[in-house]
Formats: C-alpha cells, sequence, structure tokens
C-alpha cells in the first residue's frame, strides 16, 4: 500500500508570483507527479505568499520545510525526480533551508530565540486561503467562539488594552482605548471599518496579509464588533487589489455558510455582516476620515476632528476604523492572552510587525519581526545583505515616512524608540538604497507623489508641495542657489505644522530629513558663480 | 447592464455611487463615463450632474472622455523609479508612439502614470486593465503589447 500525503508543496500564489506564473507552474507540478506516480504521496496546495519576492515562483516543501525560488517550466521534471524520488534538496533553485529566512535561532539573543515566531503571518504560507476548513483547523475563529460564549465585550476590551496593541496603519495609536471610545458612543448603527486602502508607496503588507489569510483580518473584526456592540463592517479596499478583493469575498461567503459570519452567529444572537467597498484611485483615502467620505460617495477630503470617528463617522454613526495589520492580531491576542502577545516586541511597544523590505538588498520580501529589531538586523539577517555597493539611506514608512542614514542602523524599529529620535515608524515599507542614488532625484520623485496625491483641501499642502517640486526641479537643473535650501526648510516646517491632514503633516518628512543629513547633495548641485 | 439595472444592483443611495460608477465604466469599451450616463445617473439617483463628475473627477481611476479599449498605468511611485520606471515609459512610448496621457490612434492603448499598484516586490510594474505585470523591461513590454495587438487582430 502507498503512503500517503507524506510531503506537500505549497506554491505561493499571491500577487507577485502569479505575474512569474505561479498557477501554471502549480498545474504543471500536479501533472508532473502524476506522470511519475507520486500524486498519491505528495500533495499540492496553493497558498499565500511565502515571503520573498523577486524570486519568480516560489515553493515551500511541507513538512521539511525548505524552499525554492524561480521554478520554471523545464525545471519541474528534475526538480521533483530529485526532491522526491531521490530525496535530497535540489541545490540548483533552492532559496533558503527554512520557510522563514534569515534568522539564525543559534543567536544567544534571548528576545530572538525564545519569542520568535510569526502572529500576523502565521498561517501565510501554511494554509490555503481560499478554504475556509484549513483555517478552522488552524485554529480559526475559535477566537470569535470564546468571545461570544464566555466574554462580555468589556472583557474583550480589557484583554486588547492589556495587550498593548496598537494601530499598524502607522500612527501606532492604542487599539483598545480606540475600541472603547466606540463602545461607549450610545448612537446606532455602529460601524467596524476595516481600512485596507493600502498607498503608500513601497507597503504590501496588508495585501499579503488578506491574500494569505483572508479570514483572520474577518475574524478580527467579528471580534471588535462584538466588543463595540456593532453588527456591521465593512473592507475599504483599493482598486488595485483584485486578488485581495476575489479572496475576501469568498472568505465572506464560505464564512457565512457555515453561520461564522451573519446572522446569529455560533447560535448566540450575535449578527455581523461584512461587506466590500472598492476605493477608486486616491492615496488620501487611507486617511481615516477621508475614507469615511470616500465610502460615503463623496471626494476624498478630510474631515475635521472633533467629532472623531468613534462618535461621529460612517454616515454620521459611531466608527471604529483599523488597519488590515492590527485586525490580523485579535484573535491571536484573544486565544493566547495579553501577556503571550506582550513577551514580544518591546516594554512600550509589544507585538510584531510585518515590514516589506525592498530596493538594493539580497533578498526583498514580506517579514514579520518582533518590535524593536534594528534596522542594521533587518537588513543583514532578514534581507541577506545589500545586493550592491554601500548603504547610503533607508525610506522607512513609506514616501510620507522619514529617511536614515547609517547612523540610525541602530535604533530599535517600534514607536517609542523612533519618537525618541524624532521620526515615526509608519506603514511598514523598508526602502533601501545604496549609494547610486540620488538624493535630490529620489525625493523629487517623492514630492511628485504628492503633488499628484495632495486632496486640495487646504492650502499648504496643495500649494507648499508643488513650490517644494519646482524648487527640487530647477536645483536638479543646476539652476539652484544657496538660500533654496532655507526656502524649502521654511516651507517643509510650514507643511508639518499647518496642513490640516497627516498627508500635508507628512509629505516634507523625508525632505526636510534629507536636507538635514545629506546638505552637500543639495549644494553640490547649485549654480557656480553664486 | 443599463444604468437602471446597475444602480437596482446596489441601492441608489449616496455611499453606493463610487460602485456605480466602477461597473458603468467597466462596461463601456471606451473605459470612460460618458455625457450621456452621467446625466442618466444623475436623474436617477438624483444627485446633480455638477456634483457627480465633482466626485468622480477627484478619483484617477475614472475618466470623462474615451480611453482605449486597453489601459496601460505605468507605476511611478519611488520603489518602481528607484529600479527604472522611466524606461518603461520610454519603451511603450518606442512601442506605441504615444505619449503619457495619450491614446493610439486605432483606440487600443492608452498610456497613464499611476501612483504605487502595490506589487513594488516585482518593481518597475504595471497594470494593464486589471491585469499586473512586473520585473519589466523593453523585450518584456513588446512582448505583452504584441500579444494583445495579436489577440485584437483576430
Amino acid at each position: 500500500m502507498v503512503k500517503r500525503n507524506i510531503a506537500q508543496i505549497l506554491v505561493s500564489i499571491d500577487g507577485n508570483t502569479v505575474l512569474s506564473g505561479a498557477r501554471k507552474i502549480k498545474t504543471q507540478l500536479i501533472t508532473e507527479l502524476n506522470k511519475q506516480s507520486l500524486s498519491e504521496q505528495i500533495q499540492v496546495i496553493e497558498t499565500g505568499s511565502l515571503g520573498p519576492v523577486n524570486k519568480g515562483v516560489v515553493v515551500g516543501i511541507y513538512p521539511t520545510g525548505e524552499m525554492y525560488g524561480n521554478i520554471t517550466e523545464k525545471d519541474i521534471a528534475e526538480f521533483i525526480q530529485e526532491r522526491f524520488v531521490k530525496g535530497r534538496a535540489y541545490k540548483k533553485l533552492l532559496l533558503a533551508e527554512k520557510l522563514q529566512p534569515g534568522i539564525d535561532l543559534s543567536d544567544n539573543d534571548s528576545r530572538k530565540t525564545q519569542y520568535y515566531g510569526r502572529i500576523v503571518l502565521d498561517n501565510c504560507g501554511r494554509i490555503n486561503p481560499e478554504n475556509i476548513e484549513e483555517y478552522i483547523g488552524v485554529g480559526g475563529y475559535e477566537a470569535l467562539g470564546v468571545v461570544l460564549k464566555e466574554k462580555a465585550p468589556q472583557e474583550v476590551i480589557q484583554i486588547v488594552k492589556n495587550s498593548g496593541l496598537q494601530g499598524r496603519g502607522g500612527a501606532g495609536f492604542p487599539t483598545g482605548l480606540k475600541w472603547s471610545f466606540a463602545a461607549q458612543a450610545k448612537e446606532s448603527p455602529k460601524y467596524v471599518i476595516c481600512n485596507a486602502d493600502e498607498g503608500e508607496p513601497g507597503t504590501f503588507k496588508d495585501r499579503l496579509i488578506m491574500e494569505g489569510d483572508p479570514h483572520k483580518v474577518l475574524e478580527g473584526m467579528a471580534i471588535c464588533g462584538y466588543a463595540i456592540g456593532a453588527n456591521a463592517g465593512y473592507i475599504y479596499i483599493r482598486g488595485e487589489y483584485q486578488l485581495s478583493i476575489e479572496r475576501l469575498e469568498k472568505a465572506i461567503k464560505d464564512a457565512e455558510k457555515l453561520g461564522l459570519l451573519g446572522k446569529n452567529i455560533f447560535d448566540t444572537g450575535f449578527d455581523f455582516q461584512v461587506k466590500i467597498k472598492i476605493g477608486a484611485g486616491s492615496y488620501v483615502c487611507g486617511e481615516e476620515t477621508t475614507l469615511l467620505n470616500s465610502m460615503e460617495g463623496f471626494r476624498g477630503t478630510p474631515r475635521f476632528k472633533p467629532p472623531f470617528p468613534a462618535e461621529s463617522g460612517f454616515l454620521a454613526k459611531p466608527t471604529n476604523v483599523n488597519n488590515v495589520e492590527t485586525f490580523a492580531n485579535i484573535a491571536p491576542i484573544i486565544l493566547n492572552g495579553a501577556e503571550w502577545f506582550r513577551k514580544f516586541g518591546t516594554e512600550n511597544s509589544p507585538g510584531t510587525k510585518v515590514y516589506a523590505v525592498l530596493g538594493h538588498v539580497n533578498r526583498p520580501g514580506v517579514i514579520e519581526v518582533p518590535m524593536g529589531v534594528t534596522l542594521r538586523e533587518i537588513i543583514q539577517d532578514y534581507a541577506g545583505g545589500i545586493s550592491s555597493g554601500n548603504f547610503k539611506m533607508t525610506q522607512i514608512g513609506g514616501t510620507a515616512g522619514n529617511i536614515l542614514s547609517s547612523k540610525f542602523l541602530d535604533v530599535p524599529l517600534d514607536f517609542q524608540s523612533l519618537k525618541g529620535v524624532g521620526y515615526s515608524l509608519g506603514s511598514g515599507a523598508i526602502l533601501i538604497m545604496n549609494e547610486s542614488v540620488s538624493v535630490i532625484d529620489f525625493i523629487k520623485c517623492c514630492m511628485k507623489f504628492f503633488v499628484h496625491e495632495s486632496c486640495g483641501k487646504c492650502t499648504p499642502c496643495r500649494e507648499g508641495t508643488s513650490y517644494v517640486y519646482e524648487i527640487l526641479d530647477k536645483i536638479s537643473l543646476g539652476e539652484g542657489k544657496a538660500d533654496d535650501l532655507e526656502t524649502l526648510k521654511l516651507l517643509g516646517e510650514n507643511m508639518q505644522e499647518a496642513s490640516f491632514c497627516p498627508l500635508g503633516q507628512s509629505a516634507p518628512n523625508s525632505l526636510l530629513d534629507t536636507i538635514k543629513l545629506f546638505p552637500e547633495e543639495y549644494s553640490k548641485l547649485f549654480k557656480k558663480n553664486i | 447592464m443599463t444604468i437602471k439595472e446597475i444602480i437596482n444592483k446596489y441601492g441608489n443611495k449616496r455611499e453606493n455611487l463610487l460602485q456605480i460608477l466602477h461597473d458603468i465604466q467597466n462596461q463601456s469599451l471606451q473605459n470612460y463615463i460618458s455625457e450621456e450616463n452621467v446625466k442618466t445617473l444623475s436623474e436617477k439617483m438624483k444627485i446633480p450632474v455638477s456634483d457627480i463628475k465633482g466626485t468622480a473627477s477627484f478619483y484617477t481611476m475614472y475618466s470623462f472622455v474615451p480611453r482605449g479599449k486597453y489601459l496601460i498605468r505605468v507605476c511611478e511611485s519611488p520603489p518602481c523609479y528607484l529600479l527604472g520606471a522611466q524606461t518603461i515609459f520610454k519603451a511603450i512610448e518606442n512601442k506605441l508612439g504615444i505619449k503619457e496621457g495619450e491614446t493610439t490612434k486605432d483606440g487600443l492603448f492608452t498610456l497613464e502614470g499611476t501612483s504605487c499598484l502595490g506589487i513594488c516586490g516585482v518593481a518597475p510594474a504595471m497594470m494593464i486593465n486589471d491585469e499586473a505585470y512586473g520585473n519589466l523591461n523593453e523585450k518584456k513590454i513588446n512582448e505583452i503589447l504584441e500579444q494583445i495587438q495579436e489577440k485584437e487582430r483576430k
């Protein structure tokens, strides 16, 4: 008798690998296994992202855990022969011995060895995101059951508060506190909104979470609904995220069929319905109040706060808005407890953070690491080092984020520590650049983005972004003069102080950082005779 | 579907306007929302034409002028820029003879620049209608465009 299921090939089907033909490779793997009479023993499973990007089609082998990349049609027969018939690693395409690459577990740093693990991406690359039973099989919807049957809404909020979870959209506001505001609001109905309008350039962690484990996001939203007293949830997602939209739609339908969403969940009388709203191409709609205007069918301009959304949000009703990654943390916190969560990360910023590491590194990709890991560790241990040349700078948190030079390599990346040096953690994008990058060209590109994305509501942002861009353009053409730097600084500081919403307030961050860190990059371009 | 059917699918409340506009544009073969459609929508949803246009023109995904059947959107944001987005524009210009914002004479392609598409892992990247393409270079672009041209010739 043949042994069944001795191994599984996990084919990463996500936005990046699909572009390299992952679906076709998956079919060809199955055909080849059939041909070699191995289909009984080896299963091919679709899964979410395994982490690496820019490595073509990526597959993982379970249970051994090694990972292969850049698989093409002509490799398949040999790959199956080597790996499963002869039983040895297929060296030619081996990416890493372990599914999560980069971490050296023999390291003595206790924080890394003891508490290393994934919370948000735990199931990504392990289960088939389109199969609800697989999610249930790894403990999915258990937290929702526990909450609905055994906990009062107040207790749920208290657990989230105790965990110290902070909003993962960038601002880092304490999630439990935010929930308590919406819970206290008297009006009804109330709404739970998942902000999936991930538009920050260089950020695509939310996309991988939704593609890889959509149910975890839905479960987090339902728990939030119960805690604040809402029966309706919306996911506001950008129009470009086709695969995420499809997977979420399927996930909602499947969950409703099993009574895990919809009416009378777990026979407790609690209703929670989730709907998807699709954005139309506007970066500023990721700002919470702008998102609400857009959801109501209006132009994407920010609202004045107060009233805060907790009091008057979607359709002027109490609303709680959280980021995708924030919601994905909720079920694990409920299941394992606040104390468990606090073992990850630092005292003031507990938990993990999902980053998209990009640019001039050997292993770009999405990683989940404990809060407090330094930039040096991320580049060296996780991203495989600088790919060519020497490190020059990193933009962290996307275009609206800050620029870190080599002197910041050892600052722990967490909300508190970055605040200490005047920076913010931002969206989770880490763009690493070597010396080949011209500071002014890069900043010009960032500013062009803001010129385009400024909503036009307030003057400092609408005019400021254009003025700054014009001056940068002039300098880059060799037409700049010494006092231009002062003008840029003045404009930038005014935008930070006087803009209406976070877009204008953060647009000049990278500009001002580079003027401080690399003034010579600007001055060397000034007109020589002035 | 008629405008009425699309409205019925979502309901005629204001908060469904963006979805309705998406559907109207998607079913037009020229990737746009016509003057006539705006008028019908205005009557059925009781929203002034000026308001619909004011709202829709805020968002980059909608257009009131006819565009190509295939809408090419090339990412211009920093991660793609670092890895050579400018050469992508050049390659498309060379191949199709259109610059950013223009449509080919045969009405097949429109070239647009766009903000981050969220597929930075395979930068430089672009989308053609709903299809995303990454790790682009001139050769790959020519192949992609020729494939579409070939399909349309049949």
